[in-house]
């Protein structure tokens, strides 16, 4: 793989899809401190506000803001990230970070719920990702870097409707960097395991897989700027994963994962 | 499709800093500060909460069993830096640790802390907050500018120090409502390092002479002594003083502990035989060096916070800490009263530490901080022997006219409290009736009968 000297962390532009999530104020903070420029768009305008500014008293030296639904801005995603990198005079990195867990037992009987989990997680995504894509390449420098999920990696009946929207984005993001390769720009999807964030407040927290906002934050800013196309954080959910999809399913069936 | 907003959850896991009281809390998480009115107005006197920080208070003023926490670690937006005046503003759920990562590189510290940096901005206001420079600059409430408060009512109210309700939310325990965010004025500093110096004092008599001697040549000043030691070298100790550096880079902490406590230490690990020995040692290593030095802030002000869970030494049934503060005229012999009570009960205090307050006035009605001397001590918790101990001091401190501080309480009585605090039964009506605490359940109840023409 070839990779282009990368641009020093000061000054580094950076568009944030999803800017309000846990794992992606976390990311922005990282980068804040190191005096980025960042286009934070989500959900909520006086929260994006807020986010901004505090990104800025932590060195941002620039913090834009656009509220926006990113399921319904996909379609002129392409239109959306050129005017983007105008906006912070040159681009870097693209990091999605919106996602939705939804209920995943409504959504295998309320088709409209299905359409909607699928739209959100993989759809809009993917055309996020697509449209990042195209312009990192023609630019020959840059990165992607999508959050999946490890329940993209096998599915089960606790949750595959999310996980088979966060594989699918997987795969689309190995399949975009593989086309990446020559130009120089890069594309990462990370999966994370278990994170304590507002996402998964209803779930019981013990045990020692569960991992910080800002600890995965710091696995997104590696995968910005090295590594393979399909990277966990933390780093042991590799094994842990690839032990799962070894099961065979005669096995795995008797289990409620 | 956004994220469901913050519901109370069944939590068992919430234990305050001393690890005595295990129960089971109903917590709500929020992130945003416009998640924070529904939450505040779902809380009644029927079914009250509290908000809750990092949980560094040590006893109970933090824990409200079977009742309802608002965790406001979420809530940690900068909302405002001026590099050029020091004036901070910030969401009540930042820590004071992340307030330093701004604040030192701009060449600005905090006005004071405690001896840890894992506390929020909301707790440094609700416990009025002192720290190793009490003497020039009184407490954390002595540099607060402005406070939002959110009542359960859904009144939003901005404070300023004028406000009656400001000076009741000072030092108010979280009781007179959910701080939203919290003004202060940030101190100029010239270097991240401190120029330090040790000195050893042979006993407590001599701590007394060496504090108003070195008092004025210091802007941070604490003593550690060793309570084991009785006789003439009663609370013999080490006198440490310091002054930012002149000149020097400013770098910032690291986030990190060092060090961490993976597990509960077995039962009696810190025992009289093992504190002995730390004490020698630290002793005789200290006093033969009155070299000055220079230590960078994170060591100097929180040596602690190198070593995540500390306070799991004291293993499962955890500990109890005791400070309290006895006014000038009284404090010498006060002092010697209580370490005297203490060596006679041969209980192990690991951490002690002796500490004169300056003049400067607290402006909160529950402020612990008063012009003379403050003890604090951790003793491990041995059940009723370790509380008969506590209530000797207790009889102690009250008769010399002093308090106890409530951050670090988890035990005291209601007529221990309302002695120590004057002014509490003016806080009490500008306490939010959807709000309490274990602690404020306990030292509320009307004991003492109205005083008598």
């Amino acid at each position: 793989m070839t990779s282009l000297p990368t641009r020093p962390r000061a000054s580094k532009r950076v568009i944030i899809l999803g800017a309000l999530s846990a794992i992606a104020v976390a990311t922005a903070r990282l980068y804040a401190a190191d005096g980025a420029r960042l286009m934070l768009v989500g959900r909520g305008d006086m929260r994006l506000k807020d986010l901004a500014q505090d990104l800025l008293a932590r060195g941002a030296s620039l913090a834009l803001t656009v509220d926006m639904d990113l399921e319904q801005g996909a379609k002129d995603a392409p239109r959306y990230l050129s005017t983007w990198r105008e906006d912070l005079g040159g681009l870097d990195h693209v990091l999605l970070f919106y996602g939705a867990l939804g209920d995943d037992l409504r959504a295998r009987e309320d088709m409209a719920a299905l359409q909607s989990l699928l739209s959100i997680n993989f759809t809009s995504a993917a055309c996020w990702c697509a449209a990042s894509g195209s312009l990192l390449g023609s630019q020959n420098a840059g990165s992607l870097v999508a959050v999946s999920s490890v329940a993209g990696d096998r599915g089960r009946q606790s949750n595959f409707v999310y996980g088979a929207a966060k594989g699918g984005l997987a795969l689309f993001v190995q399949g975009l960097a593989h086309a990446l390769a020559p130009t120089g720009a890069r594309a990462v999807a990370l999966k994370p395991g278990f994170v304590d964030t507002p996402m998964t407040a209803h779930l019981p927290k013990s045990g020692p897989l569960w991992a910080s906002p800002e600890a995965i934050a710091q696995s997104v800013r590696r995968a910005a700027d090295h590594g393979g196309p399909i990277q966990y954080a933390p780093t042991i959910w590799r094994s842990i994963m690839l032990a799962i999809r070894l099961v065979p399913s005669g096995l795995f069936h008797k289990t409620k994962l | 499709m956004l994220p469901a907003p913050p519901e109370f959850r069944p939590d068992d896991t919430i234990r305050s800093w001393g690890r005595i009281v295990r129960s089971r809390h109903r917590l709500a998480r929020p992130v945003f500060r416009d998640q924070l009115s529904s939450l505040a107005t779902n809380l009644r006197a029927e079914d009250p909460g509290l908000a809750v920080g990092l949980l560094r208070s040590y006893g109970d003023s933090n824990l409200n069993p079977d009742g309802r926490l608002i965790a406001m670690g979420g809530l940690d937006r900068i909302l405002e830096f001026n590099r050029e005046t020091g004036l901070f503003r910030a969401e009540a759920g930042l820590s004071l640790s992340q307030c330093l990562r701004v604040l030192v590189p701009a060449g600005w510290f905090l006005p004071t802390t405690p001896g840890s940096r894992f506390v929020t901005l909301g707790g440094a206001v609700a416990n009025d907050v002192h720290g190793k420079n009490h003497h020039s600059a009184g407490s954390f409430g002595n540099s607060v500018i402005r406070i939002a408060l959110r009542r359960t009512d859904g009144a939003l109210m901005e404070l300023k120090p004028d406000n009656p309700l400001f000076t009741a939310t000072i030092g108010g325990l979280g009781l007179t409502g959910i701080i939203e965010w919290v003004e202060f004025q940030a101190k100029p500093i010239t270097s991240s390092s401190l120029d330090a110096q040790d000195l050893p004092f042979s006993n407590v008599s001599d701590y007394f002479e060496l504090a108003a001697d070195h008092h004025a040549r210091f802007e941070h000043t604490m003593a550690w002594i060793d309570c084991l030691s009785s006789g003439t070298s009663l609370g013999r100790g080490i006198f440490s003083g310091a002054n930012w550096s002149k000149q020097g880079p400013l770098s910032v902490h690291d986030e990190a502990p060092r060090y961490a406590m993976p597990i509960e230490a077995p039962a009696g690990v810190l025992n009289p035989l093992t504190v002995r020995a730390y004490n020698q040692l630290r002793y005789s290593l200290k006093s033969t060096n009155r070299r000055p030095y220079q230590a960078h802030y994170g060591s100097f002000l929180y040596p602690l916070d190198g070593i995540a869970h500390w306070n799991r030494l004291y293993g499962r049934a955890g500990f109890f800490q005791y400070q309290c503060v006895i006014p000038a005229p009284s404090a010498k012999p006060a002092t010697i009263d209580l370490l005297k009570r203490i060596v006679r009960s041969g209980e192990a205090s690991f951490l002690a530490v002796l500490k004169d307050f300056g003049p400067i006035a607290p402006r909160g009605l529950l402020s612990f901080p008063t012009e003379g001397t403050t003890l604090a001590l951790d003793f491990p918790n041995r059940g009723e022997r370790t509380l008969r101990l506590l209530a000797d001091l207790d009889a102690i401190v009250l008769s010399a006219g002093g308090r106890l501080y409530p951050a670090k309480d988890g035990r005291i009585s209601a007529e221990m409290f309302q002695a120590g605090f004057p002014n509490w039964s003016r806080f009490k009506d500008l306490v939010d009736p959807g709000l309490s605490s274990a602690l404020w359940r306990r030292v509320s109840v009307s004991s003492l009968p109205e005083s008598t023409p």
